[in-house]
């Protein structure tokens, strides 16, 4: 099996009641417990909503192209699959999806010395 | 790999119980006049928690979690000074002398439920509109969303917020102590308290609201602020006792009350093996705890009827002769046609149908009820005893157009054709 990463963008809902809250995250500890019981989950951490970003070239400091709601990279999972398209089925069941967020799937490089 | 898959789970209406609570923290800090913004630390607390537990599973004390960025939040608006200069006297004293000890202590579970009962009383604060108290109730202490609220009081969003806000506005107006009053005012305050919580209850128990999930989770709300209310001893007199009882010997029948396809089950169906017997048992010691006071209350002769219901083996072995006492009191002290046709029915069981409506006739204010299902979904059911089948049809059509239930006409027409049934 090959580790791969998941970075979630998007998905927020600031308005959210607490139920609906709730609800939410119901679904995702559904799916984790799905993805761990299938030995598939690794690791995740969420990350702040603000950020940076350097452009060398221009030798400009932004707040980044995290204005958009749904653009934020909200945080990331590190699963295990037998391959890239195993693992992009495997995000299927993403509670994102819901909320209107969305998934990028990459497989992480191995480098054998 | 069996340790990873234990993932901690969280409790039931975790995000709207913590957001009760916060909310009632916080408010003890930054005073009632800043509840928006008391709003804000709490709702960016709990989507902190979703969107870091989302992506990292549940910690292991969730709402310890909760309460340390809660906490922090609170601080971090202490620090940025940005309602330095409104701030009420209360929330000076807490941060001038010392910066993060007196805010921890109010995360202890014993000052969590003090700052919900102040809370509660001041959201059954007399000098707001009824409607206001319940809407913020919901909100504030319930942890009910805006939509939520318009949805659990059949009400539209817009309605909601105009409560909310006029309670808010009576906030910044005129100075109301966030505190549980004492002495004199204990008394008229807590009557109150009781009010908000029976129509909370109402509202969810009664059959006319069509989602049966929301009136659940009504009725559970205003038992848990009951029982809040009675953890305190200050707070724990004969009607909150008699209320709790109340609630809990109506709980009891809830899954009793629907058959299959969700139709009404009326008492004399209901099948009594699905009957709560822990919730009854429950009822009968907050009942019995309630009696040890000196007058007679609504609330105890309200959950003295639900108890005679409720501890009767079968429909027929019901203790009609006590229900009668006890609606007779009940409507000395507390007229209200709505009790008189209650009382009605009792007659009817004991005296038989035309007595029963003789009763009716002799309500006081008949003539409030005429819009009222239940006045001649009951006359329906008298005239269909007594063989007046024809009396009884028209009763039941008129009782089908007052009502906008779903249900509730499904009842009422299955009681037509079985009037069409002998014709």
């Amino acid at each position: 099996m090959s580790k791969f990463i998941y970075v979630f963008r998007g998905g927020r809902d600031p308005q959210a009641s607490p139920e609906r809250m709730q609800a939410q995250m119901q679904k995702w500890m559904d799916w984790i417990g799905r993805l761990k019981q299938q030995g598939r989950y690794v690791a995740g951490e969420p990350l702040q909503p603000g950020g940076k970003v350097v452009n060398t070239a221009k030798k400009i400091i932004t707040d980044g192209p995290f204005a958009e709601g749904k653009e934020i990279v909200a945080g990331f999972f590190i699963i295990e699959a037998e391959t890239l398209d195993e693992a992009t089925a495997m995000s299927k069941d993403c509670p994102i999806f819901e909320s209107g967020g969305s998934v990028e799937i990459r497989a992480i490089q191995v480098i054998n010395p | 790999v069996s340790s990873a898959v234990n993932i901690p789970n969280l409790v039931d209406h975790f995000f709207r119980h913590e957001s009760g609570r916060l909310m009632a923290v916080l408010t003890r800090v930054f005073g009632l006049h800043n509840l928006e913004l008391v709003e804000d630390v709490v709702q960016s607390a709990l989507l902190q928690a979703l969107e870091s537990w989302k992506f990292q599973g549940v910690p292991a004390d969730p709402a310890a979690w909760v309460y340390r960025v809660a906490r922090n939040k609170a601080l971090d608006v202490i620090r940025h000074q940005a309602v330095a200069d409104k701030s009420a006297p209360e929330w000076l004293s807490l941060h001038r002398t010392t910066d993060a000890i007196p805010m921890d202590q109010l995360f202890l579970s014993s000052e969590i439920a003090d700052s919900q009962l102040r809370m509660m009383f001041v959201c059954c604060h007399p000098d707001l509109p009824e409607e206001s108290q319940i809407a913020l109730t919901l909100k504030t202490l319930c942890g009910f969303g805006v939509e939520e609220i318009a949805r659990a009081l059949l009400t539209t969003d817009a309605n909601v917020k105009k409560r909310i806000t006029r309670a808010k506005r009576k906030f910044l107006e005129q100075p109301i102590e966030f505190e549980v009053p004492a002495g004199e005012a204990l008394k008229s305050r807590l009557d109150s308290v009781h009010t908000v919580i029976y129509l909370l209850f109402n509202e969810g128990y009664s059959s006319s609201h069509p989602h049966e999930l929301i009136r659940r989770d009504l009725c559970a709300e205003a038992i848990r602020l009951g029982l809040l209310l009675h953890d305190h001893p200050a707070c724990r007199n004969e009607d909150t006792s008699a209320l709790l009882a109340l609630m809990l010997f109506h709980a009891a029948r809830f899954d009793a009350r629907l058959d299959a396809e969700g139709g009404i089950l009326l008492l004399q169906e209901q099948d009594r093996t699905k009957w709560d017997q822990e919730l009854i048992a429950r009822g009968t010691y907050y009942l019995s705890e309630s009696a040890a006071g000196e007058q007679i209350t609504r609330y105890q002769l309200e959950a003295a009827i639900a108890a005679q219901h409720s501890l009767a083996p079968s429909f027929d072995s019901t203790d009609w002769q006590t229900l009668l006492m006890l609606y007779d009191h009940l409507i000395q002290m507390y007229p209200s046609p709505i009790y008189e046709l209650n009382h009605a029915i009792v007659i009817a069981m004991t005296a038989g149908p035309d007595a029963g409506i003789d009763a009716i006739n002799a309500i006081k204010e008949l003539d409030t009820l005429q819009d009222y299902h239940l006045l001649h979904a009951t006359l329906g059911e008298f005239h269909l005893q007594a063989g007046r089948l024809e009396k009884a049809q028209a009763c039941f059509a008129r009782a089908i157009n007052c009502t906008s239930s779903h249900s509730e006409k499904n009842l009422l027409e299955r009681k037509l054709s079985a009037t069409r049934r002998f014709v």
